[in-house]
């Protein structure tokens, strides 16, 4: 019981400010509407008991990608395009789209029969995590630095002034 | 669970956790700075409000609270008002994983170092959005100047962090602390690591020699010159809070928390925090400042490749010692 | 009543849709990024509810979340990398206006 009264306060955080992030006029003001939203998603990270994942969340989303938007933002013309339409004209059309695939989505996620597990759970840890990436998904692991590097590589080079 | 009981437990811990830092944390620690600053200086600090100046930072309090607010007119009046609140609420929810005794924490996370990672992470959401919503060029630019500041230390905190979490094999406070009973503290395993972590943590508070956002003398005061009042004392207690809690969070990872012979434990860990707030006092009032370029060569070509190295060298030392 | 995996697929879908939303309607390169992060949160909710409901003795689907959340970094950073440098050359960030090759 005490879980229905999180998750149903953690879903209306989330859903609320990603309203606003998404419909809001003022731009920082949307920017800034994401980390809300994020620490929502943390909570509910948390809820379903996976914390390493809950603390890499807040590390990176809410810590340092919210910062590299409002970084651009300030950089870009945020500062003076503060005035400016946000939205363009595709809004009916964009509704309809996002209304569509959302019934979709959710009639499909209700109807089907999901083979749900009924074992205890273990305990999640964040060595767990460490072993996993080590020994089985190792190749994971190797690919996602390598995809690292050549991002941040790529973003240095493009992002650079040209002199 | 009975979630009832473990609100309760939660917001009285909150209460005190706050009431202890609002009142020794921050208003200690600034009358504090200021007696120490005074003592490097040759001179006397704060001497006429109570007995030996100790009633100072009341009264700075009490001139700060009565003082108007005021909003520039032109700014964002919501992003304006709660950007001290991230702030403040970031510095006091690090104080959660910090051990002050064997148990005596809030609560004891199975990621308590991540945590107070991600936490220090999020003070530059706010610094960013107050710099930005004062619709002041010096703000803006002192907020810009902060936020790249503060997100360029974070690499090199991480590495210490990771360095000591592979000695002691976890990443929970308490855990860290016990690993340190069996094989000495870790400031004498982990020497670079405490000195990058102690280098990283006065840039991520924003202290001198790292303090250009702040700089009176050129930024006039930087992302707060528009706050007075209550949001000023606001973004001081959040930065003095987080200023602690790293001091706090060093004597965990390195100095060996609440470990000691004779005195409890929380007289320990309360003395050898107390050390490192010194040691950071005297700092401030030993070096002069750093300019950006300087400071941000000094985090990505110097602390970073360090911290990794010795990354690289711990784990060889653990694998095959 | 147990919140069970209905729940989070639910909330998700929501989330889904809102980024989507996003993505189609506004004018702001950096808003669209936006919506694409919201959409990237969303499929990670799901992986990891997947992960303790249907499968809990493995670690896969945190895994998984974690590589999502990298993965989303290196993009938004490469993405906004892009819109500086369109921003310096075309001196606009609406992408209603970014419509002839050569200027």
């Amino acid at each position: 019981m005490g879980e229905l009264a999180v998750f149903i306060i953690l879903s209306a955080i989330t859903l609320v400010s990603a309203v606003v992030v998404v419909t809001s006029g003022n731009i920082v003001r949307s920017a800034l509407s994401l980390v809300p939203t994020f620490l929502g998603v943390t909570g509910f990270y948390i809820l379903l008991q996976a914390e390493f994942v809950a603390g890499i969340q807040v590390l990176i989303y809410a810590g340092a990608i919210t910062v590299l938007i409002l970084f651009v933002i300030m950089l870009t013309e945020g500062g003076t395009g503060l005035r400016v339409r946000q939205i363009n004209e595709q809004v009916p059309m964009s509704i309809l789209a996002s209304a569509a695939l959302a019934l979709l989505l959710i009639s499909v996620f209700i109807r089907a029969p999901w083979p749900t597990a009924k074992e205890a759970l273990p305990q999640y840890t964040a060595s767990g995590i460490g072993e996993a990436l080590l020994t089985n998904l190792v190749l994971v692991f190797e690919v996602t630095s390598l995809v690292l590097l050549v991002a941040l590589m790529g973003a240095i080079i493009i992002a650079r002034r040209e002199r | 669970m009975n979630w009832g009981l473990e609100i309760a437990k939660a917001v009285g811990l909150a209460v005190v956790m706050f009431t202890f830092l609002a009142v020794v944390g921050a208003m200690f620690g600034v009358l504090l700075e200021r007696k120490i600053g005074g003592w490097i200086q040759s001179r006397l600090g704060p001497k006429h409000v109570g007995p030996q100046g100790l009633l100072q930072t009341i009264a700075d309090t009490v001139k700060l609270l009565q003082k108007e607010h005021i909003t520039p007119r032109a700014a964002d009046v919501a992003i304006f008002n709660t950007a001290p609140l991230i702030v403040a609420v970031a510095g006091l929810m690090d104080w959660i994983v910090i051990p002050f005794g064997p148990t005596l924490i809030v609560r004891d996370l199975n990621i308590g170092v991540l945590f107070f990672a991600a936490m220090a992470s999020l003070t530059v959401v706010g610094i960013l959005a107050g710099g930005f919503a004062s619709n002041n060029k010096y703000s803006l630019l002192g907020g810009l100047r902060s936020a790249s500041q503060m997100i360029s230390y974070e690499l090199p905190m991480a590495a210490a962090f990771i360095a000591v979490a592979m000695q002691a094999g976890t990443l929970s406070t308490v855990g860290i602390v016990n690993a340190q009973a069996q094989r000495g503290w870790f400031v004498l395993w982990q020497f670079p690591a405490f000195v990058i972590f102690l280098i990283a943590a006065t840039a991520e508070v924003n202290r001198v020699p790292f303090d250009l956002p702040e700089a009176e003398s050129e930024l006039v005061a930087g992302y707060f010159s528009e706050y007075t009042g209550m949001r000023f004392a606001l973004f001081q207690l959040g930065e003095y809070a987080e200023m602690f809690g790293m001091a706090a969070m060093a004597t965990t990872l390195f100095l060996g928390g609440w470990r000691g012979p004779l005195l409890p434990p929380i007289i320990w860990f309360l003395l050898k925090m107390y050390l490192i707030v010194f040691f950071l006092m005297w700092m401030r009032w030993t070096y002069p400042r750093l300019r950006l370029d300087h400071l941000l060569n000094l985090s990505w070509k110097l602390l970073l490749p360090a911290g990794l190295i010795w990354i690289l060298i711990t784990g060889f030392v653990i694998t095959f010692f | 009543m147990q919140v069970g995996l209905t729940h989070y697929l639910v909330l998700s879908a929501l989330l889904f849709c809102l980024g989507l939303y996003a993505m189609l309607s506004r004018r702001n390169a950096v808003a669209i990024l936006m919506g694409i992060e919201l959409m990237l949160n969303a499929a990670n909710i799901n992986l990891v509810a997947f992960n303790k409901y249907v499968a809990p003795t493995a670690l896969n689907g945190q895994v998984f979340a974690l590589v999502v959340i990298t993965l989303a970094a290196c993009e938004a950073g490469v993405g906004l990398a892009l819109v500086m440098a369109a921003y310096r050359n075309l001196e606009t960030v609406h992408v209603d206006e970014i419509n002839i090759m050569k200027w």
